[in-house]
């Protein structure tokens, strides 16, 4: 059997992993990663990458299709037609380039990729099987990069019309009746892309509303663009199994009902595997269903390094990703420690949402005093001349320092702030900063800018 | 549209400048005509000044502490209709800052101002002068910097941070790099830091009399009063409950119209420039109260003329107005002896600063239960000091040992008080 000694050997390649990986090896240190799929994980094969393509190409489409029966800034089209075969060939090359990306940046770093499927041995062993038969890698540090799947409902298994995000990205017919269970992030994303490529879509959540996670007032404008668009919205719903004829069936506040249903796509969650690739013989120490790290990301086992989704919540590429640098300098003798303050989330829903930090009400619940502002997109003139003037941004700082402790955005577009958002809260802004700051316009950015101000009372548009 | 100028007005009594204490208005502000302006403060009172027509305030003259003179342009109103100015006069500048203001020629009262805390210009910056932040609050610091001190071995709760909101800089890093490493001390630790406050005002005043009173010789005498029979008439009186509660100011008051009466060389001012004393008929008691803006000291007119139930009531008043700030110019001015005391603060002993210039001040000290020898036993008896001063100038101390000799006998038999002759 083939045997390879190295230095630092990262089960998944994955955001987390592949990141760790070639940060690992700009540092010198010998390392090996290990992966059955391409690498890029879920995020580039599955999840982040191709929902945003496939959004996007949904968004398109739906535009033109708008504009055929409703003609508007002086623009009238024919009516489109979608090849939603060629739309995924379309997306699977964007998937490809990145992937092929990653592989050539884990090269350069001189990581070796080893492709095949892990079974960790030990804390310093782990048997590749791949391609070309079992490999037997002895490591001085491992890492467990090992990520998320997702969570099937018992009475829902995956097959059949039952479907999982991944099923989705891969359809290459658009059905005509979408059942989707769960509307968190995820389901949402889908379903208002299945939604826009003209799929009748019906949305099942458990809880009194969609997007539980975060606040009312920031969903709400979520929740209005769904009606617009036309999705049935089923919240305090729960779903059972199919009936006979296939229906989805679901119990809901008003009683049961059928939901008729092509494709019944399952989307209530992930979870961490944090018991494959033979993790689970290391009998490590576990939070719930995560491996228990510190704050330099070591497990219970010296030499035992755990990131990413297998860690815990948040369950996010960029999160992963930082935790695998971190790890990388740590293995090279750096000091390091996790000391973020600051993890954007962002929801490409439509239109689509970005938190960073506290909200009002959870700032209230730690006990804090704070001032909030906010400001709406419907003040904005970016956000009125790009058509979309859905939406607010909110900021949420300390009273006494004005100290920011949180930043929420709804609107189309607004993902693209997290980056700054983020920054201002890891930078310990306080509201003057920003509100000392030039902001662009016209841009909706500027509804920071502002949101600041009126925290501090004086804002000037509103 | 028109500019209309306001002049600071004359108010009265020869005064030919006044400090303003506080500006009532900024500039944008629209005025109706009676709005109050402006507080001045002259040599005797605060007065509000009105505003005498309607329109929006555009400049005003200088800040609080500023000395305007009389006649000298106070504030610029644009308003409806032709103004009094024409628009491209410049505004005359304040005429000079109080701190270079020459000591008033006349002996003022005290008068309702406080002294102006201004910002004092900032100490070189000394992470250390911050406070360290709370328990269980992280410090907050760019990735940067937090990348750093990891690096440097640092922990960055150990630091100060001199930003806003207390952030540690690159700066505050180096510092605390370059001591030592040595952590902000937790316990009690040097303030370095240093307010500067404008000794404007009332305040201002105040020192300015002290400094005169200073350069009087004065003498001290402390004697010790037996209050005990004059604490039971106090008593007796206030459980007749007829008129308000007696405190023993009116007490020692009229003892003091008392004893003025043989010895009226005390009330008295000394003009040392004009070699002259002017001995009073009739006596006009300044009565020293601590008020929120500083010592007052108001003055009650023709003490020999009330009685004591008037007395009582005119010391309340006058009290009651100078702590809210309402006490009249002439309410304020013109006593010819003075009484201070602290009540229960009253100290054993005190040596009152003469109020120039008055030739002499009753320091009335605080009343205890003493043990007292009365030849036979020890018996506890309400004891209470006198510490009385004089201008040594003009008052002997052979004068000055019979006056509180005196005091000390109206007191121990207050009788003596309310017997004619």
């Amino acid at each position: 059997m083939r045997e390879i000694q190295c230095r630092l050997l990262v089960i998944g390649a994955g955001p987390g992993g592949y990141v760790c990986a070639i940060r690992a090896g700009q540092l010198g240190v010998d390392t090996v990663v290990v992966d059955a799929e391409p690498p890029g994980g879920t995020c580039l094969n599955m999840g982040c990458i191709p929902s945003k393509a496939l959004i996007h190409a949904a968004e398109e489409y739906h535009r033109l299709a708008q504009l055929s029966s409703t003609p508007s800034m002086g623009i009238s089209a024919g009516a489109p037609r979608l090849d939603l075969g060629a739309t995924m060939a379309w997306k699977d090359g964007i998937v490809e380039r990145l992937t092929g990306g990653v592989a050539t940046l884990l090269r350069k770093a001189k990581v070796r990729l080893v492709a095949g499927r892990a079974a960790v041995r030990d804390g310093k062993t782990a048997l590749v099987e791949t391609p070309e038969g079992p490999v037997q890698i002895r490591t001085e540090v491992l890492v467990i990069a090992t990520g998320s799947e997702p969570i099937e409902v018992p009475s829902l298994p995956f097959g059949g019309k039952i479907i999982s995000s991944t099923d989705a990205l891969a359809l290459t017919e658009v059905p005509g009746r979408l059942a989707v269970v769960g509307g968190g992030y995820i389901g949402l994303e889908l379903g208002i892309a299945y939604a826009k490529l003209g799929a009748e879509v019906t949305v099942v959540e458990a809880a009194a509303r969609i997007l539980p996670q975060y606040d009312a007032e920031l969903t709400r404008p979520v929740a209005q663009r769904l009606a617009q668009l036309g999705v049935r919205v089923l919240t305090g719903a729960r779903a059972g199994g199919l009936s006979d004829s296939g229906a989805l069936r679901v119990a809901g506040v008003d009683g049961a009902e059928d939901i008729a249903a092509d494709k019944v796509l399952v989307t209530v969650g992930r979870r961490p595997r944090a018991t494959a690739a033979g993790v689970a013989g290391l009998r490590l120490e576990m939070a719930g269903p995560f491996i228990r790290i510190d704050e330099r990301c070591r497990t219970s086992m010296a030499g035992v390094f755990a990131i990413g989704d297998v860690t815990g919540e948040p369950m996010l590429a960029h999160r992963a990703m930082a935790q695998g640098e971190m790890v990388a300098e740590l293995v090279a003798g750096q000091r390091r420690a996790w000391d973020k303050r600051a993890i954007p989330a962002v929801c490409f829903t439509d239109p689509e949402i970005v938190s960073v930090g506290l909200s009002p009400d959870e700032a209230a619940a730690a006990g804090r005093e704070v001032v909030t502002g906010l400001f709406p997109l419907a003040a904005n003139g970016r956000a009125m001349t790009a058509g979309d003037e859905a939406g607010f941004l909110r900021v949420t700082a300390r009273a006494d320092t004005h100290e920011l402790l949180g930043i929420q955005a709804v609107g189309a577009g607004v993902a693209e702030m997290a980056g700054g958002l983020a920054l201002a809260l890891e930078m310990g802004a306080r509201l003057e900063d920003i509100a000392g700051t030039i902001h662009a316009h016209p841009t909706r950015g500027e509804a920071l800018h502002e949101a600041c101000l009126r925290a501090l009372g004086h804002a000037l548009h509103i | 549209m028109g500019i209309h100028a306001i002049r600071m007005p004359d108010i009265g009594e020869g005064i030919a400048e006044a400090e303003i204490s506080e500006w009532l208005v900024q500039p944008g502000d629209v005025l109706r005509e009676d709005d109050p302006m402006v507080a001045v403060m002259t040599d005797k009172a605060t007065v509000e000044i009105p505003c005498p027509v309607t329109g929006t305030v555009i400049w005003q003259a200088g800040q609080p502490g500023d000395v305007i003179a009389v006649g000298a342009e106070l504030v610029r109103l644009e308003v409806d209709g032709p103004g009094n100015v024409a628009d491209d006069a410049p505004p005359a500048e304040p005429s000079r800052q109080a701190e270079t203001a020459p000591p008033d020629p006349e002996p003022a009262e005290a008068k309702a101002e406080a002294a102006a805390e201004q910002p004092a210009p900032k100490p070189a910056a000394r992470p250390a002068a911050a406070p360290l932040r709370p328990e269980g609050e992280r410090p907050i610091a760019s990735p940067a910097v937090r990348a750093r001190a990891r690096e440097a071995g640092v922990d960055l709760r150990l630091l100060r941070g001199s930003g806003p909101a207390g952030r540690i800089g690159h700066d505050d890093l180096d510092a605390f790099i370059a001591s030592g490493g040595i952590p902000a001390p937790s316990g009690p630790q040097a303030d370095t830091g240093i307010k500067e406050i404008r000794v404007i005002g009332l305040r201002r005043k105040i020192a300015e009399r002290m400094e005169a009173a200073n350069r009087v010789p004065q003498i001290t005498i402390v004697e010790e009063v037996d209050a005990t029979a004059l604490e039971d008439l106090r008593a007796r009186m206030n459980a007749q409950g007829k008129g308000a509660r007696l405190t023993l100011l009116p007490f020692i008051a009229r003892a003091i119209v008392r004893a003025l009466h043989d010895q009226p060389l005390l009330n008295a001012h000394y003009d040392a420039e004009a070699g002259l004393i002017r001995r009073f008929g009739g006596v006009h008691l300044g009565i020293a109260a601590q008020t929120p803006q500083g010592l007052m000291v108001p003055v009650v007119r023709h003490a020999e003329a009330l009685d004591l139930r008037g007395l009582a009531a005119e010391i309340a008043r006058l009290g009651a107005a100078a702590k809210e700030g309402t006490a009249k110019r002439d309410e304020l001015a013109g006593s010819t002896i003075t009484i201070t005391s602290l009540g229960p603060l009253g100290a054993i002993a005190s040596t009152p600063i003469l109020n120039v210039p008055e030739v002499a001040i009753v320091g009335v000290n605080r009343l205890a239960v003493r043990p007292h020898w009365n030849g036979a036993a020890f018996e506890p008896r309400k004891m209470m000091n006198l510490s009385c001063s004089f201008d040594h100038r003009v008052i002997d101390g052979w004068d000055a040992a019979v006056f509180v000799a005196r005091l000390k006998e109206l007191l121990e038999t207050p009788a003596l008080i309310f017997v004619e002759g």
